[in-house]
């Protein structure tokens, strides 16, 4: 497993300092070989989800849709249901304007039940392929809409465009910084160097030039006794020192035990690679979306299967822009994959096989057994935020302790928090007389007596 | 100058040549040192190449690799549902109210469950059923290890299809009649299934059969109202209650009747209930009643004849002893005054005693007893059973299905019944258990605990219970009423069959709303009554002349037994529930037994010996016990102070040796002599050799006339005199002048300001309780209390939060004992009669006194503790820090209640103390809630500040105030009867606020100045003599 420490040491800065300079160095250099994107090679796999093609692909189609209005009505009205590639509830839509008739596909939208009662055969071959599961019909869609709609699916497939810019393209995004900054540093070094060198040179040169004149250089005077045999002679710095020695040892010592059990960064490798970066912080999903229970329960819940599923049924594999250098498409989408191998969610038949598989998720933030913690408490009546404890959650790829989760840490939050009594019935009385007792407006967590030892250990 | 002195240590020394001198000059030890049998076997440890050098490089390498490995925290799991259930959240409890129906308990209960599995039972309010300690323990008997998990044939695990064709194969072509032994279901939809059943095979013969039988009662009332039931109580309405030889607070006539008769016990506008008890064996009720004449079991035969008399006015010819007669005659005329409030009840095994008893209280026109709402929990037929081991062992019985009970183990004969079983081509057992009677059957269709099953309960003739599954099925079982519709080729499921046999018919509600609700009111579905000859035709009871003339006749020779159903064990379902094994009897306080009580007067005719030993555990002398030609060997005795002497009494439902664990097969079948389902027999007793070692929570301790502890007083003085004079407040001189003990200047300790937020105190009040144990149970469940073995109770290691402390009077009365006390002058009186006052009375009076963490707010253990491990907090409670305890024990030993409890070992996946918690199964029972306690830590009663945490919690999310009557611990919602309560006394609107200026309030040792938080409600005897 994975640990990370997330206490940055002097080493480590220094470690990153210099792998750093090491690391613009190289792409200096790569600057200069062919551009191989790593994503080239999956250029067959890529495919475009809802976002749909990019803007500037898309032309006005024959019969004179409006792409960009197309996509906003693709998006609220047939994105639930319908993606442009691959099977979702119903059918993929890419391309639906060119295969089937205009006038066929203006009647099915409107009213498709209608159609398949008429017994139109088209209609009632693709009612019974999809499981027979009714779309809703659309009269509120003119078909001007519907041409606009059309127009957008009829795009062809945006090819990146990144691999349309090309190696080209790549240089100069991701050049331009470089040469700025790090080419300069590089010369700025360099020019250290060879200033070093020569105030070496010349030193050397000078010495030689005062030997050969004969000119007298003062040299230092040795000491007669070696300035450490000084010291071990006088015993009351060795004293001091050996004082101060065993004060900064025990100092260490301390903090190390101090971090026994401690767990802070505590980052391990997960079964399925959830990124929170992606759900809460790209996608702006409420924590407590999918983590009901912190509302109700003394735990937050790990959202069950089911939960995934409400969106995952419809999002089957993440857009090319989610993409990162460290995580591909395909791995992503081969994380979405593992869950529909634990729901035993058939891609294919768009339905529940029943075989399920739970996860088994390695849980982070343990708390001892003999202290208790409840998450309603905190975050429906303190309304304290998520990230106050779990720290950035938003911006973490793979999920990782972000508090101590001390006692120590705790208590002092309880000290410094005020409670929040407003509007609360309950705090009404108690609220009234603590403020008279203690004379403050504010009351912190502490003074309602929450740092009493059985509040927490029962 | 050297001496030339010899020293010697021995005389031996001094002779020339001693070869004891020589042996001591060349061994340093006297006698052999047992190196060989230390190290073992000589020649494996030669043989051995382990080397001294080998085993400290394994020590020192595992040391280390321990050590190391220690560094890296475990990886912990967490698992969520696929599919998550609606209504379940992790961590937040839900609660189903069902019914617990096992043949002998019938209740309604509230079952809360944490993510899907049951942790705690509750009393369901709505009912009146009550829940007796046995009810809340039954929430462990689902996770019990013995369980059967599988159907069996032949002793190998089948399937249920194949035990299904095989059984129905064996059905249809059986060769003679095919015969229903169960348990009372008291299930309405029961009987109609089967009924069906016996229609579709025909020749089908229903036999009810209660392990403790009714079966007088049940015959007196048939042959009264023409129905097989029992008359109902309600203690609440009655303000004289006269009992002969009745247990109506334990188990009688089905039991349950506690809660009501605490209400009539308060007293409330200067007036409360009186009760007479007239009983041989020292019961609960005895305990509780305000006068309680010991007789014998035949004289109770007598003295009911004589009541009787006495009642209707005439005399009575008996030749009862002069006290019992005065007592009667005295009770007779309280019985007429009281008139609607008058009830008579009677536990006499004879149909005469039975009959006679509804005739008095008719007469009396009793207001307390119900015959139009007859009780329906009992329906067992002891002729019955009879004629089937009869027909049984003649061979006309071709098939036997047994439901619920355990006849092998149970029934008085049951060599002849497993004898007549070998006539049987068809044996099956529908059971949970692999049990006595399961090991002789072809088939056992293993059966669910009644957490995991559907059923209706009817518990009078109008007022019924829905059962429902809390969990699902935790093994493959399927339930009795299930298997017998498959039997019957009816293919509807038992749940749907429930409810189309309800359909219309549920009283006022919905099924769903009964199903909420667990109880109900209405009338029992068409199709539900029996059509078998289960009822039989009326036995026929003489009137009330011959009634009066059998009775009086009576007459007792010798010895007498009286065989009782205990507290903790009833008729013996439960054996394997280690909290009902650690459980202490109320009146003998002890536990992992049953014993023969005996008096002590009969004790020393016979060299009997109770002894106590060094570490104050007690021992007991063993009997044999003769019964006819039926011997019990080796039963130990206890000597019981109040026990009538001529009788001596034992408990049934122990000595159970099949579907049990080795640590629970404790104590001595008592079945055998419980001939002709007859629980008064004539008996022999002899000495046995050798000596019974008790796990006695508490001895035979009598009060000594010290008030602190417990206060009581008769109704006469509450009621006119001053609350000072019977409830007064302790004095200590400051300065010469007397002062309250509670004053402030008196106090050590600075006060704290506790009237901001909650403050809790709980009251216990001394008349309500009835010793029955109920909240020590509760108290288990609620916080993870662990079970300590016998062996560890006796060295008074038990674990229990909350005891029930049981004390006797030296005197007949307390009263008595603090006038002896009081007019104690000079040494020598005190020496002799403090000696005296440790001795319980002959027919000692009883308080019970539920004693647990009293969280004073001066608590003494909280200035003792080295590392403040336990302090107080604000909202009153004394907190106990298990994280941060060392274990000094400095708490218990300064604490004056003895209410500390300490941790001497694992008692959790520990094989030593193989109990619930050393199994995956029984762990499942710990409420998630409360920590497990681990070695070396101290532990008490916490106010179940879980729950009050949770309370205010739930207020907090909902904003708004608590209400008075939210804040509950385990043993509060526990106690049926409102003897526990407890609130926060900040609240002034609060009934604990109102207990708390009641006259009768007390602290238990107040004059320590402790200032406890749990308060005692005085006892009030009522000792009117009419």
């Amino acid at each position: 497993m994975k640990k990370v420490k997330y206490r940055p040491s002097a080493a480590r800065i220094v470690f990153l300092s210099v792998s750093l300079f090491f690391a613009f160095n190289i792409q200096l250099f790569a600057q200069d070989e062919p551009q191989d994107s790593p994503l080239s090679g999956d250029e067959a796999d890529r495919q475009e989800t809802v976002q749909g093609p990019q803007e500037s692909n898309v032309e006005a189609d024959a019969s004179g849709g409006d792409a960009a209005a197309g996509k906003g009505l693709f998006n609220t009205l047939c994105a639930a249901c319908h993606k442009l590639d691959g099977n979702s509830i119903g059918p993929p839509l890419r391309n639906i304007g060119q295969e089937r008739d205009r006038d066929w596909l203006y009647s099915w939208i409107k009213n498709s039940q209608a159609l398949i009662a008429s017994g139109d055969e088209q209609a009632v071959a693709i009612y019974n392929e999809y499981n027979q599961v009714a779309m809703p019909p659309f009269p509120q869609l003119t078909n001007e809409d519907i041409d606009n709609i059309l127009a957008y699916t009829d795009a062809p497939k945006a090819v990146p465009q990144e691999q349309q810019a090309g190696g080209e393209a790549a240089t100069a995004t991701g050049g331009d910084s470089g040469i700025s900054t790090d080419i300069l540093l590089g010369i700025l070094a360099f020019v250290l160097v060879m200033l070093l060198v020569i105030l070496y040179l010349v030193n050397k040169t000078l010495r030689r030039f005062a030997a050969v004149s004969g000119v007298e250089l003062p040299v230092k005077e040795k000491r007669a006794k070696p300035i450490w045999k000084s010291f071990v002679e006088n015993q009351f710095l060795v004293l001091m020192t050996a004082v101060i020695l065993m004060l900064v040892g025990s100092y260490f010592a301390y903090g190390y035990l101090m971090q026994v059990g401690v767990d802070q960064g505590y980052q391990p490798v997960q079964p399925i690679h959830f990124s929170h970066k992606i759900h809460a912080g790209d996608n702006q999903i409420e924590c407590k979306f999918c983590h009901s229970s912190a509302r109700v329960s003394k735990t937050s819940g790990i959202p069950s299967l089911n939960v995934c599923m409400n969106c995952h049924k419809s999002i089957g594999e993440v857009a090319e822009s989610t993409a990162t250098e460290e995580y591909s498409k395909a791995f992503y989408d081969g994380e979405i994959a593992k869950l529909y191998d634990a729901v035993g969610w058939d891609v294919e038949t768009q339905s529940y096989t029943g075989e399920t598989e739970p996860v088994k998720w390695i849980r982070i933030h343990n708390l001892p057994d003999f202290a208790y913690f409840n998450h309603s408490q905190h975050v429906e009546v303190g309304g304290i935020a998520c990230q106050t404890c779990h720290g950035p959650v938003e911006e973490m790829e793979v999920m990782y302790q972000h508090a101590p989760l001390t006692m120590g840490w705790c208590v002092n939050c309880h000290r410094e928090t005020n409670v929040r009594t407003a509007g609360n019935e309950y705090y009404e009385k108690v609220h009234e007389e603590l403020s008279k007792k203690y004379g403050v407006e504010e009351l912190t967590v502490a003074q309602m007596g929450g740092i009493e030892c059985a509040k927490c250990h029962y | 100058m050297s001496s030339n002195k010899k020293y010697w240590k021995s005389v031996e020394e001094l002779k020339g040549s001693s070869s004891i001198v020589e042996t001591h000059s060349q061994k340093e030890f006297v006698e052999e040192i047992p190196t060989d049998e230390f190290l073992g076997n000589k020649e494996t440890l030669e043989s051995s190449t382990t080397s001294r050098r080998d085993f400290l490089k394994y020590v020192g390498f595992s040391t280390a690799a321990a050590s190391l490995a220690a560094c890296e925290g475990p990886v912990m799991k967490s698992i969520p549902y696929v599919v998550q259930p609606e209504r379940i959240v992790p961590g937040v409890a839900n609660y189903y109210a069902t019914t617990m129906a096992d043949g002998f308990d019938f209740a309604g209960v509230l079952v809360r469950t944490r993510e899907g599995r049951p942790v705690k039972i509750e009393h369901n309010t709505m009912g009146n059923t009550g829940a007796n300690a046995r009810v809340h323990a039954s929430v462990l008997s689902l996770y019990d290890n013995k369980r059967l998990q599988r159907p069996l044939a032949n002793g190998e695990v089948v399937s249920w299809e194949q035990l299904d064709r095989e059984v129905k194969e064996k059905l249809n072509s059986v060769n003679g009649q095919i015969v229903l032994l169960t348990q009372t279901f008291a299930s309405p939809s029961t009987t109609k299934i089967i009924n069906e059943f016996s229609q579709k095979y025909g020749n089908v013969r229903h036999v009810v059969y209660d392990t403790v039988s009714e079966d007088a009662a049940l015959d007196a009332f048939q042959s009264r109202y023409g129905r097989r039931a029992l008359p109902n109580y309600d203690f609440s309405k009655a303000e004289m209650i006269v009992s002969i030889g009745a247990d109506f607070l334990g188990d009688w006539a089905g039991g349950g009747y506690d809660a009501a008769y605490a209400k009539g016990r308060i007293p409330q506008e200067g007036k409360m209930s009186r009760h007479i008890q007239f009983e041989s064996n020292f019961s609960l009720t005895g305990a509780n009643a305000d006068k309680r004449v010991p007789l014998t079991l035949s004289q109770q035969r007598a003295a009911l004849a004589a009541l009787h008399g006495y009642v209707t006015g005439g005399s009575s010819t008996s030749d009862l002893p002069a006290h019992i007669d005065d007592a009667l005659v005295k009770a007779a005329r309280q019985l007429r005054k009281a008139g609607r409030g008058a009830v008579v009840v009677s536990g006499i095994p004879d149909v005469d005693a039975q009959s006679l008893v509804l005739s008095m209280n008719e007469s009396l026109g009793s207001g307390v007893m119900d015959t139009a709402n007859p009780r329906m929990m009992r329906q067992g037929n002891a002729a019955q059973v009879k004629q089937l081991v009869a027909d049984m062992k003649a061979g006309s019985v071709g098939a036997i299905l047994v439901a619920g009970v355990n006849p092998a183990y149970s029934l008085p004969f049951a060599d002849e019944f497993i004898e007549g079983l070998n006539n049987i081509d068809l044996k099956v057992s529908f059971s949970m258990k692999k049990d006595e009677t399961a090991l002789l059957s072809d088939y056992v269709a293993a059966t669910p605990h009644y957490l995991e099953s559907w059923g209706d309960v009817q518990f009078t003739t109008n007022s019924f219970g829905l059962m429902q599954p809390t969990i699902r099925p935790l093994f493959d079982t399927s339930q009795f009423q299930d298997t017998l519709l498959r039997w019957s080729d009816n293919n509807t499921s038992y749940v749907d069959y429930l409810k189309q046999t309800w359909e219309g018919s549920i009283g006022n509600g919905s099924w769903t709303d009964a199903l909420h609700d667990g109880v109900f009111e209405g009338t029992a579905p068409a199709g539900t009554s029996p059509v078998s000859a289960t009822e039989g035709a009326a036995p026929q009871v003489g009137n009330d002349n011959t009634a009066v003339r059998n009775l009086s006749a009576a007459k007792g020779e010798g010895l007498e037994l009286e065989l009782y159903t205990s507290v903790a064990m009833g008729s013996g379902n439960q054996a394997n529930n280690p909290w009902l094994q650690e459980m202490p009897d109320p009146i003998t306080r002890a536990s992992w037994d049953n014993y023969l009580k005996i008096s002590r007067a009969d004790a020393d005719a016979l060299g009997l010996e109770n002894e106590h030993v060094a570490n104050g555990a007690l021992n007991g002398s063993y009997v044999n016990i003769k019964v006819g030609d039926t011997v019990l060997e080796k039963v130990p005795v206890f000597i019981q102070p109040g026990q009538a002497r001529g009788v001596v009494s034992l408990a049934l439902g122990y000595g159970k040796k099949e579907g049990i664990q080795r640590e629970m097969q404790v104590g001595v079948n008592a079945y055998p002599l419980y001939k002709d389902f007859n629980p008064h027999q004539k008996v022999t007793i002899e000495k046995a050799g050798g000596v019974h070692k008790f796990a006695c929570l508490q001895l035979h301790t009598t009060l000594m006339g010290r008030e602190d502890i417990v206060k009581e007083t008769t109704l006469e003085i509450f009621n006119s005199q001053d609350s000072h004079v019977w409830n007064s407040m302790p004095q200590v001189s400051l300065n010469h002048i007397e002062t309250p003990v509670t004053s402030p200047d008196v106090d050590l300790w600075d006060g704290f300001d506790r009237s901001v937020g909650h403050h809790f105190k709980m009251s216990i009040d001394l008349n309500a309780c009835t010793g029955c144990g109920a909240c020590v149970i509760a108290c288990h469940a609620e916080n993870n209390v662990p079970v300590v073995g016998k062996e560890e109770v006796r060295k008074y290691r038990d674990m229990h939060w909350l005891r029930i402390d049981r004390y006797y009077s030296s005197e007949d009365t307390f009263q008595e004992d603090i006038d002896k006390k009081d007019n104690m002058s000079g040494l020598g009186d005190a020496l002799s009669q403090f000696g005296e006052l440790e001795m319980a009375s002959d027919n000692p009076q009883v308080v019970f006194q539920p004693m647990l963490c009293q969280h004073c707010n001066h608590a003494p253990c909280e200035t003792v503790c080295p590392v403040a491990a336990t302090m107080h907090g604000r909202q009153g409670q004394n907190q106990m820090i298990y994280n941060r305890c060392v274990g000094t024990r400095y708490c218990a030993n300064n604490c004056p209640y003895k209410v500390r409890r300490f941790n001497w070992f694992l008692y959790n996946k520990n094989d030593e103390f193989d109990y619930n918690m050393n199994n995956d199964l029984g762990r499942m029972v710990l409420n998630p809630d409360v920590t497990v306690r681990s070695r070396g830590v101290m532990e008490k009663c916490s106010f179940c500040i879980q729950r009050t945490q949770k309370t205010i919690l739930d207020a907090k999310r909902e904003g708004r105030a608590i209400a008075d009557g939210e804040f509950q611990t385990a043993c509060s919602s526990a106690c049926d009867k409102g003897a526990i309560i407890f609130g926060d006394v900040n609240d002034e609107t609060s009934q604990i606020a109102a207990l708390s200026e009641d006259d009768r309030m007390y602290h238990a040792l107040e004059y320590v100045g402790t200032k406890p938080n749990v308060m005692y409600q005085t006892k009030v005897r009522n000792t009117s003599e009419a």
